[in-house]
């Protein structure tokens, strides 16, 4: 009876691993594929590794995707803190409820609406005010920030939400400018805050190719749009090999997040055991 | 470490007239939309008294202490420190430090960097600092902990730190928001005589808000009762338990018997009130002062200043029968609950000073009976 039970929650284990981790894997074994062919097997190679490091275009597509990230990232951060400081912070004044609303409103809009009136914007604004003059990465940039702002908001804002207001407080009373007690106690408190939602941002911008491929113009192709025109003439093995190396560079970061966590965690249970046996 | 505390509280009162006025509340009054808060509070706090605001909570004693660090503007009145007008400065003009009942620690920075805080906002040179911070740590005895975080200290331990950080700045008035308030009760009768005892050492005049009593007359040398907004009375630990000038401030410090009573006799040296509940009059050893048209009046009387006995007390005066109704036994004292004919329970103190003697236990019949000068009239 025992017995048996055991075995069926492992069955049900495994079939949930593999339902998950099946497709990467079997993605994972095809980049290591020597054949043209993506569905024939012709032994091992590491041949689409090496094409894919010669493909320029390719390769300057990840460049410009990882540039479009950073910048959009760091971007939606800055307007993010600030959104959630006039929102959290602030007394309640006029219109609170509508700014908010609007801050959050790209979460639940579908990509396309907000690709395609981006578009539109960006095409009255070249019209009527000359700028900016071609769509490329400035415009991928800012459609990416707009929407990037809307999860950094949420993340950073319950994060301040949380923070003991008497903290704030305390800098004041000890001497420190409303703006010096930011920088110096507000700031450093919700940073890890701050981190996620850049993080979150970065993969979102990364992960983009909806929004991207309206606003997008010549010489401005993402990593997305990229693979995806690619694939539409066939998927090439090179592909595979992309593939897998983000999904070593994802896992990685992952596990030594995981890794750093658990020693600082380690480290303030100890220190607390001291202090509490002191 | 209680008899340090009680010497200088004789020397207070000693020296209460010489000393000066650090900090006046002037007709203070706070709104909160609608809603009042702080009403026409008019105050005086000495130079290097401790100070304690005592009330229920929403009494309004917090929005008192946040208005004197800044946090809060007075809706109308003023607030003069040493004889400046600080109501329109920011908290970070003022020269006042408060601790926090969360202690408001800064957890990203060590014991440290939270002391050295105040100080470099006042940019002091590094070694005036260093040296300050030290002084403070040996102050509070945490030079073992200065590289800890806050997180990693125990409660008692933060509040050390929070202690020192807010007198680092060597402010001149010094506020402690409810400074026990996250401590058990056993750390609690600690702290209180060892923060007594730093505040001593240092010489700083301290306000203090708490809605616990014991520790306000512990630590305070002045307490004022507030309620809904108001102060109800100020004066010494001494003054307000035995002097209340209210029912509200007999009702909130300690336990109190109260009886409803009639003006039968008014002398100059005695008065007598006639009560329903009880088996004889009330004889008062002095007069009522001023002239009263009201005869009804209120007595007030604790629960220690009663003698409870198995036999008849002598005289026409101050005593009633009754039966013992409950007993709660606390160890150090008893509390009886004493029922009168009349339905009235009585609370009557018995110190247990013999181990394990012959007392009256349930349903027996006793009296209870005080002296002439045990009570406190009041107006009803």
């Amino acid at each position: 009876m025992k017995i048996r039970r055991f075995s069926l929650s492992v069955t049900i284990f495994w079939m949930g691993i593999f339902f998950l981790y099946g497709p990467m894997i079997m993605l994972v074994i095809y980049s290591f594929n020597a054949s043209r062919m993506v569905q024939v097997w012709a032994g091992w190679s590491t041949r689409w590794y090496g094409e894919l490091f010669r493909d320029a275009q390719l390769m300057s597509a990840v460049g410009r995707s990882l540039q479009i990230a950073f910048y959009s990232a760091s971007t939606a951060v800055v307007i993010g803190i600030l959104a959630s400081v006039v929102m959290v912070r602030f007394r309640r004044f006029r219109g609170r409820t509508l700014f908010s609303g609007m801050i959050t409103a790209p979460l639940v809009m579908p990509d396309v609406i907000i690709g395609l009136s981006m578009l539109l914007l960006f095409v009255a604004m070249a019209q009527s005010l000359g700028w900016p003059a071609q769509r490329g990465m400035l415009t991928i940039w800012l459609a990416h920030t707009t929407f990037c702002v809307a999860y950094s908001t949420v993340v950073i804002s319950s994060r301040l939400r949380e923070m003991d207001q008497s903290l704030e407080e305390a800098a004041l009373d000890l001497g420190a400018t409303p703006l010096k007690a930011f920088f110096l106690v507000t700031l450093p408190v919700i940073s890890p805050a701050i981190i996620s939602a850049w993080l979150l941002s970065f993969t979102l911008s990364l992960d983009d190719v909806v929004i991207a491929s309206f606003v997008t113009g010549p010489g401005a192709t993402t990593l997305p749009i990229e693979v995806f025109s690619q694939v539409k003439l066939g998927v090439s093995p090179k592909i595979n090999a992309l593939a897998t190396i983000i999904i070593g560079v994802v896992s990685l970061v992952a596990f030594s997040s995981w890794l750093l966590f658990r020693k600082i965690d380690q480290r303030n249970r100890a220190a607390a055991r001291m202090a509490a046996g002191h | 470490m209680a008899v340090t505390a009680g010497a200088r509280r004789q020397q207070f009162q000693a020296d209460h007239d010489q000393k000066k006025v650090l900090l006046s509340i002037r007709k203070v009054t706070k709104y909160f939309d609608e809603e009042l808060a702080v009403d026409n509070v008019q105050l005086d706090i000495l130079e290097g008294e401790i100070f304690a605001l005592l009330g229920a909570s929403g009494s309004g004693k917090s929005t008192l202490l946040r208005m004197l660090a800044g946090f809060e503007a007075p809706t109308e009145g003023k607030i003069l420190l040493d004889g400046e007008d600080i109501t329109d400065q920011p908290p970070y003009q003022r020269q006042i430090n408060m601790m926090f009942q969360s202690y408001a620690l800064f957890p990203h920075m060590t014991v440290e960097q939270n002391l050295a805080f105040g100080l470099k906002q006042d940019k002091l040179t590094k070694d005036v600092i260093t040296e300050r911070v030290e002084r403070m740590l040996k102050l509070v005895h945490m030079e073992k902990y200065a590289r800890r975080k806050p997180h990693q200290l125990s409660g008692g331990q933060r509040q050390r730190v929070a202690l020192a950080r807010s007198l680092a700045k060597q402010p001149k008035l010094l506020l402690l928001d409810e400074p026990m308030g996250a401590l058990d009760k056993k750390l609690r009768t600690e702290m209180q005589l060892e923060v007594v005892d730093i505040l001593e050492s240092v010489g700083v005049t301290c306000v203090m808000v708490t809605h616990d009593q014991e520790e306000a007359m512990t630590m305070a040398d002045r307490i004022a009762i507030m309620d809904q907004g108001f102060i109800s009375q100020v004066g010494s630990p001494v003054d307000v338990y035995e002097s209340p000038n209210s029912r509200m401030v007999a009702e909130f410090i300690g336990s109190v018997n109260l009886f409803d009573g009639r003006i039968i006799e008014d002398q100059e040296d005695h008065m007598v009130l006639q009560c329903a509940d009880l088996d004889c009059p009330i004889y008062i050893g002095h007069g009522v002062t001023s002239g009263v048209d009201e005869r009804n009046m209120l007595f007030a009387l604790r629960p220690e200043k009663t003698l409870m006995t198995r036999e008849q007390p002598e005289g026409e005066f101050n005593w009633s029968s009754g039966v013992v109704h409950d007993i709660a036994y606390l160890g150090g004292h008893t509390v009886y609950y004493v029922r009168l004919p009349s339905g009235k329970v009585v609370q009557s103190t018995l110190v247990n000073t013999e181990r394990r003697a012959e007392r009256p236990t349930w349903d027996d019949p006793v009296y209870v009976h005080w002296a002439g000068d045990s009570g406190v009239v009041l107006r009803s």
